[in-house]
């Protein structure tokens, strides 16, 4: 059951409410084992293999905490300029639900490792600080498979069925403190700042960051207040918005749907609300009630983390420097201009392109590549960039092709796109789509014969003294070649025929 | 060969080495024995023949190729049903865990198994531990050999009667607020709670995850403190588990000597509500402790008052969370299922027919300590109460080196006596809370019978954080010079159970 | 006075998940009230800097290296499962999101 609720447009919701938003982001960490057993972290292993009496919430199993867990924690709540606890606890969080094995999770609640924090995030060119209020350990549940229902979704399901892999990975919940930017610059920030995070994460090497495999993935919070008002209004709690876009879409949505009920007279409902991707609307999931009563209390089978001041500091030490001093010296390596950094920032490709170039691709190629067929096919599939299936080893591997002569730039657009649809390799990709380029000169000189026989007026005017209109002649072997060919090559060996 | 059921685990040991006769012999009387008084006492949930037979004839083919095995190779044992054993059915005397065959051991399985112990079966229980009687068994209740008609005492009654019916020489018992010292003290045997962290909690289906600790108990001192030394030491699975070495338990045990110890009688525990025979046996005890060389003093431990209450706090937050996991999806007993009841109806439905009734009021007391608004004023100044209790015991170790009092305020009572009376069951365990509070050693042994009933009576001795040792020295000493009074260890006075076919 | 009402019980059956008879609420609220009357006294005891206990030996950084150790098989998880469909657990239909 969907109900579409009436909305304002989004410039007259800006126009009388402000909005206050709040973002909690989870990471699942890229540990070899999870947070409290040695079971692997393998995403999209057979169902229930991964498990253990642990993971699975069997009587008598007991936690035993990762140290690489805690290390990512930290190393995360210190690139997010937090303090760092001198001793903290993880705490349990009760409440029943089939795929949580112990129908606890096991989390942090008043003592997270990380807390106080900020980081600065860059739109249009402006630069707003976002304040974190903590970053703490907990665990991921397991996967539901919903069935007998028409879509797979949880309504009209008969029975569901669950696979407790997922059960147990590290999860780090990063937490901000309320978000008041501009109303018009709101939703971008958000997106912002989850792209940012997701660099961050990437570039300190805690987690793979896959979006599509629900590795980051965002609850945000809005509420309206009435422009020039200070008092909250009530706010809801969008579940698993889980793209860049996303989060830009469903703040927006938010927004313009608060503000249709609040300037009707109405009341906001304080509930979890779901996103929906593909009709770009939230729907009421469940309403806040005296239900929501966690009971935590400190994890007895659990001792207290207390993290040294030496630990903390050799893991500071560890990590790359902060994002404005890095995209500054970025910049500068890179020798782009103030206008195509900024694409480049909103477009998200800043870590694509460091991959890349350290793969040696030149860093403009990288940039045309990642700003251009690749963000031209992320938008059109509405994924994000990082979710298209093609990394920086495939865009090196293409450029390498280019470079060697093998691709031109047109053909190299082509095996792109057989890359985002999942042809298979550029080389697979390029004997399916016989996109080589014709190197064999035999083949080149009888194309180069059939030009000449066909424009004897051209070979004329280069004969009579004007080389350039040899130009014509490449044209139409290239042509004649259908693209296959380096223009280069071509122009060598016709150079050569017509002796200039 | 009739007689090896009354031996103890050290002579039958012994009877192995020499060759007179092997485990499988031994293990084959005790299940006869089993066989022939359980219909009486039912102090076995699950008895397992074949695998403990199986065991047995290992330990002996191994002993006959001259392997050398540990101290108890090939003596069999009674496993508390809380512990999980692979492949062996583990209910912790609950319906909701009908059924269930754990696919892995826990530590002290492992380490049993690994020392050569053969596992005879699975001993009756309060239903998760909840109890002090075993009459909150699922499966009904167990009897005290002494008096068939009283009960055993709880949690661990299965595991207490069984060795008291000369059904296993040993067994492990499981405490968190007296359930192995209790029953010990109620049917006149050795229960012995090592120190929190001492013994490995993986895979004891968890009451209280901040109390609970497995231990052994036996008919004699020596024979627990030999268990004792096989099921303790660090778990790297256990993240409570205390990396240091275990105490020299069994040289304690060997020595047994108490002359120039200092002994603190507990003011606090003892006096009102103390039956005189418990109350007369005890100072008896005492006294000849003192004849045996000890310094006895009085000591007061003026928290100690508010143990039960921080007791039944804290117990009941950690087991309601603890049990949640027992909801019907992933193992165990499933009701309501119809295809038309949706998970959390099922959950309900499941939780109320599996549950018994202490069990739930335990739940329920546990939910609402825990609810917000009530955490600060009861879970968290139970954890501030503990605190003042560890530090009357730490101040009370700067002036002696052990303290005692009787383990429990009476003898065992008859079964159905305080069924309806909650408050009454849970004064059961005033006198052993205390320790599981700050996680100290605590022991009890046998010290004659009371006078008015002629039932058994516990000497209690509480030692310092993993000074377990100073607990089997005492023991020791007393059982020896009990043994020149009586002629015999106390157990030599139990009634002769009637023997079926 | 009663320190918890038979509509507090009921509330935290529904917390606890527990389905309780009529008769089952009618019982348990005075013997709940009777024993939170006994474990009440605890608020009052312990002076406002006393730290709490949660443990006998204060340890503190209990971590494990972060290693594979073997699974169960996933005939071994779902040996206890009181159904399985497709190599996972089968459970009764969910109502509501996860919370
Ligand atoms: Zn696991």
């Amino acid at each position: 059951m969907t109900v579409v609720a009436d909305v304002l447009p989004i410039d007259d919701a800006l126009a009388q409410y402000d909005p206050v938003m709040g973002l909690e982001v989870h990471v699942e960490l890229n540990t070899k084992s999870k947070m409290f057993c040695g079971c692997p972290t393998e995403f999209g292993a057979e169902p229930n293999t991964q498990t253990c009496p642990v993971c699975l919430g069997l009587p008598g199993a007991l936690p035993v905490v990762n140290a690489v867990g805690v290390e990512s924690a930290i190393k995360i709540g210190l690139a997010l300029n937090c303090e760092i606890a001198e001793w903290c606890r993880f705490a349990r969080k009760n409440y029943f639900y089939p795929d949580m094995p112990k129908n606890f999770q096991t989390s942090q609640y008043d003592e997270p490792i990380a807390f106080n924090g900020w980081t600065d995030v860059v739109v249009d060119g402006e630069t707003y600080r976002i304040e974190i209020e903590r970053a703490h350990m907990e665990e991921d549940t397991g996967k539901s498979l919903h069935v007998g229902g028409a879509t797979g979704r949880i309504h009209g399901a008969s029975h569901s069925l669950v696979d407790y892999n997922r059960a147990g990975i590290p999860l780090i919940e990063i937490v901000t403190k309320t978000i008041e930017v501009p109303g018009e610059k709101a939703a971008a920030v958000a997106r912002a700042l989850v792209s940012q995070l997701r660099d961050l994460l990437l570039s300190i090497g805690v987690s793979d960051v896959r979006m599509d495999q629900g590795s980051l993935r965002c609850d945000a919070n809005v509420s309206l207040k009435p422009k020039g008002s200070t008092t909250l209004g009530t706010r809801t709690e969008t579940k698993n918005v889980n793209s860049f876009r996303s989060v830009e879409r469903a703040i927006t949505y938010e927004i313009t749907r608060q503000a249709a009920i609040l300037s009707s007279g109405g009341k906001i409902l304080q509930e979890t609300r779901h996103w929906h991707e593909d009709t770009g609307i939230t729907t009421s999931g469940r309403e806040k009630s005296d239900a929501d009563d966690y009971r935590y209390f400190p994890e007895p089978d659990l001792v207290p983390i207390a993290p040294s001041r030496e630990w903390v500091e050799s893991l500071r030490a560890t990590l790359p420097e902060a994002p404005s001093l890095r995209r500054a010296r970025l910049q500068t390596e890179w020798g782009f201009t103030d206008l195509e950094m900024r694409d480049v920032i909103n477009g998200g490709a800043v870590e694509y392109i460091v991959r890349t170039v350290e793969l040696g691709v030149d860093a403009a190629a990288a940039k045309k590549w990642w700003l251009g067929e690749l963000a031209r096919a992320a938008n059109e599939s509405g994924k994000d960039l990082g979710d298209l299936g093609v990394g920086p080893a495939e865009v090196a591997e293409v450029q390498k092709l280019v470079d060697e002569g093998a691709l031109n730039d047109k053909l190299a657009r082509q095996v792109f796109d057989g890359l985002v649809k999942g042809e298979g390799t550029p080389a697979e990709i390029m004997a399916a789509r016989g996109l080589a380029l014709v190197s064999d000169d035999s083949a080149l000189i009888e194309a180069i014969d059939r030009a000449i026989a066909a424009n004897p007026d051209v070979v004329e005017k280069v004969n009579s003294g004007k080389p350039a209109a040899a130009g014509a002649l490449i044209g139409a072997v290239m042509k004649d070649m259908r693209g296959q060919a380096d223009a280069a090559k071509v122009r060598e060996l016709l150079n050569t025929k017509l002796g200039i | 060969m009739s007689d090896l059921t009354r031996k103890t685990a050290a002579e039958l040991s012994e009877l192995m080495a020499s060759g007179e006769t092997s485990s499988v012999e031994i293990t084959q009387a005790h299940l006869d024995r089993i066989t022939a008084t359980d219909t009486a006492v039912h102090a076995f949930l699950h008895v397992d023949t074949d695998g403990a037979l199986a065991q047995a004839a290992d330990v002996d083919k191994r002993r006959a190729a001259g392997e050398k095995l540990g101290p108890l190779a090939g003596v069999p044992l009674a496993l508390k049903d809380v512990l999980t054993q692979d492949g062996v059915p583990t209910t912790a005397g609950s319906r909701i865990l009908e059924g269930w065959k754990p696919p892995y051991d826990s530590t002290v399985v492992k380490r049993l198994k690994a020392a050569g112990i053969v596992i005879l079966g699975k001993t009756n229980m309060d239903e998760f531990a909840m109890g002090s009687s075993t009459e909150n068994s699922a499966y009904g209740p167990t009897h005290n050999p002494w008096d068939l008609a009283r009960i055993p005492g709880g949690s661990g009654g299965g595991s207490s009667a069984a060795i008291s019916a000369y059904q296993a020489p040993l067994a492990i018992g499981t405490d968190t607020g007296g359930s192995i010292r209790q029953p010990a003290a109620f049917t006149g045997t050795v229960g012995v709670k090592p120190t929190y962290g001492g013994t490995s909690r993986y895979g004891l289906i968890a009451l209280a995850s901040s109390l609970d600790t497995p231990g052994p108990c036996a008919r004699t001192t020596l024979d627990a403190a030999l268990l004792h030394e096989v099921i303790a030491g660090h778990d790297p699975m256990d993240s409570t588990s205390i990396d240091q070495p275990v105490p020299p338990v069994v040289e304690a045990a060997r020595r047994g000597d108490v002359n120039g110890l200092r002994i603190g009688v507990v003011k606090e525990l003892g006096g009102e509500g103390y039956q005189p025979g418990v109350e007369a046996r005890f100072h008896e005890a005492v006294e000849l402790l003192t004849k045996l060389g000890a310094e006895v003093v009085e000591v007061s431990c003026p928290h100690f008052q508010y143990a039960l209450p921080a007791y039944y706090l804290i117990l009941p937050s950690e087991a309601s969370s603890n049990l949640a996991k027992f909801d019907a999806m992933r193992f165990g007993l499933r009701v309501g299922d119809d295809g038309e009841n949706d998970a959390e109806q099922v959950m309900r439905l499941t939780r109320e027919a599996g549950f018994g009734a202490e069990v739930k009021r335990r739940i329920m007391l546990g939910t609402h300590a825990l609810s917000s608004g009530y955490y600060d004023a009861y879970y968290g100044q139970a954890q501030k109460v503990r605190t003042l209790i560890a530090r009357d015991f730490t101040r009370a170790y700067e002036q002696v080196d052990v303290l005692v009092s009787p383990a429990t305020p009476t003898t065992a009572f008859a079964i159905g006596d305080r069924v309806n009376d909650p408050i009454a069951m849970y004064k059961n365990d005033l006198c052993t809370i205390p320790s599981n509070l700050a996680g100290n050693a605590a022991a009890s042994f046998p010290v004659g019978l009371a006078d008015e009933d002629g039932l058994p009576v516990g000497f209690h001795v509480m030692a310092p954080v993993m000074r377990d040792d100073l607990l089997y020295q005492v023991g020791a000493a007393l059982e020896s010079a009990l043994a020149d009074q009586w002629g015999g260890v106390l157990m030599s006075k139990a009634p002769e159970l009637e023997v079926t076919r | 006075m009663p320190s918890i009402t038979r509509e507090e019980v009921a509330h935290l059956a529904r917390l606890a998940r527990i389905e309780l008879s009529d008769d089952e609420l009618d019982h348990l609220a005075p013997q709940l009230d009777q024993i939170i009357g006994l474990v009440a006294q605890v608020s009052d005891v312990a002076a406002e800097d006393i730290p709490p206990t949660s443990h006998a030996l204060p340890l503190s950084n209990v971590m494990r290296k972060d290693e594979n150790v073997p699974c169960l098989t996933p005939e071994q998880a779902l040996s206890g499962a009181p159904a399985a469909e497709d190599q996972r657990f089968r459970v009764p239909r969910i109502l509501s999101e996860e919370a």
